[in-house]
């Protein structure tokens, strides 16, 4: 019944359902943010997908000119891991904006509260 | 109130900032010294408090130069500056220079003025042969993105005025060294940049925070900078109210 499977296949699949539980899980436990696991989910659901549709597998592969349709998986795989770090990197800079401004921020204040300190000291 | 600021950004200037305050205490009456400490490891806060000439933001944590500076403008349009001058910790630029940079400011001629070092005939401190080489480099890329030429477009010593402080303190390439890209962007904004000779002088004390091992990585992080300004749409200072960030 498995002869129409291909051993990558099933690696893959288990591959991709254990992948999926640990992102799910981490979500559940709040070390994931939901908006940063979704291109992980995303691509996780589409590996799934092709782990077991074998046809579609094929099918795909030969749009794309790929003889051994596994090799699929890979390409997969590699766009991914390519989107989700550029993600990743958009997302730190930003982070690192906010962080300049709130830095900057805090000496401002710092700065202004030692002056109100100063001119209390003066009305006292 | 104080019409105007002076910024210092200062990163473990201890030995230099207290005699940089004192030179520039005979204007201390009517404009305001404002040091950014960018999270010096040294006692750069604690000397130039010592003074008690100048206002000391603090860094909590370390932003590099341009965010130092952006931090000092922050401050001079909180503080409703007409002008602010920008010179270095180390004693580089004296504080003699600052009626030239300001003249151009205050009659309006300019929005932007930059002392530089090489429109004066070969004297004063003129930094290294490869230094050199790395200013002529940006000075070309400078004219071929702005059309103007720059003779010292990495110098720090710099004038702005009022709309300059406002579209700086929101816009300010703040990335490690943003002299030259601040020329592109000022540029590409609309802004008037203005040249005035300046006898710079050799750092006082300690080493120049560009090490020789991290000057081709800024060059190249600088060339990216300036290309991308460039190639974005200009945020024109008059369209403050569309600003990205807002910091009030």
């Amino acid at each position: 019944m498995l002869s129409g499977i291909e051993r990558i296949q099933i690696i893959a699949l288990a591959g991709s359902i254990l992948f999926m539980a640990g992102v799910v899980e981490l979500i559940r436990r709040k070390k994931i943010k939901e908006a940063y696991a979704l291109l992980w989910l995303i691509f996780g659901g589409i590996f799934m997908l092709f782990s077991f549709w074998k046809n579609g597998l094929d099918y795909f592969a030969g749009i794309v000119g790929i003889y051994y349709p596994p090799a699929l998986l890979f390409l997969i795989l590699i766009v991914a891991i390519i989107l989700i770090l550029i993600s990743y990197s958009v997302i730190i800079s930003s982070q690192n904006d906010k962080i300049r401004i709130l830095t900057q921020e805090i000496a401002l204040l710092k700065a202004e509260m030692e002056k109100r300190e100063k001119t209390d000291q003066g009305e006292d | 109130m104080k019409k105007g600021c002076i910024i210092i950004p200062c990163f473990n200037e201890a030995k230099n900032i207290a005699r940089v305050i004192d030179e520039l205490s005979p204007f201390s009456e009517s404009l305001e010294i404002v040091v950014i400490n960018d999270a010096s490891t040294d006692r750069t806060s604690e000397a130039a408090r010592e003074t008690g000439k100048a206002t000391v933001l603090d860094l909590p944590a370390n932003l590099g130069v341009g965010g130092a500076v952006q931090t000092g403008l922050r401050h001079a349009e909180k503080a409703g500056a007409s002008w602010a001058i920008k010179l270095d910790g180390d004693g580089q630029h004296p504080p003699s220079a600052i009626r030239d940079l300001l003249e151009p400011i205050i009659s309006g001629q300019a929005d932007i003025v930059v002392g530089s070092r090489f429109l004066v005939d070969n004297s004063g401190f003129r930094s290294s042969f490869i230094r050199r080489i790395g200013i002529r480099f940006f000075e070309y890329l400078c004219l071929l993105l702005t059309g103007k030429r720059f003779t010292d477009p990495t110098s720090g010593f710099r004038a702005y005025n009022k709309a300059t402080i406002r579209f700086m303190a929101r816009n300010y390439p703040t990335f490690d060294y943003s002299e030259p890209e601040e020329l592109v962007l000022a540029s590409k904004s609309g802004l008037t940049i203005k040249e005035t000779p300046v006898i710079m002088r050799e750092r006082w004390s300690g080493e120049s925070t560009i090490s020789s091992t991290i000057s081709v990585y800024y060059m190249l992080k600088v060339t990216l900078a300036m290309l991308f300004i460039y190639l974005r749409k200009a945020d024109k200072p008059g369209k403050s109210e569309a600003d990205r960030c807002s910091l009030e």
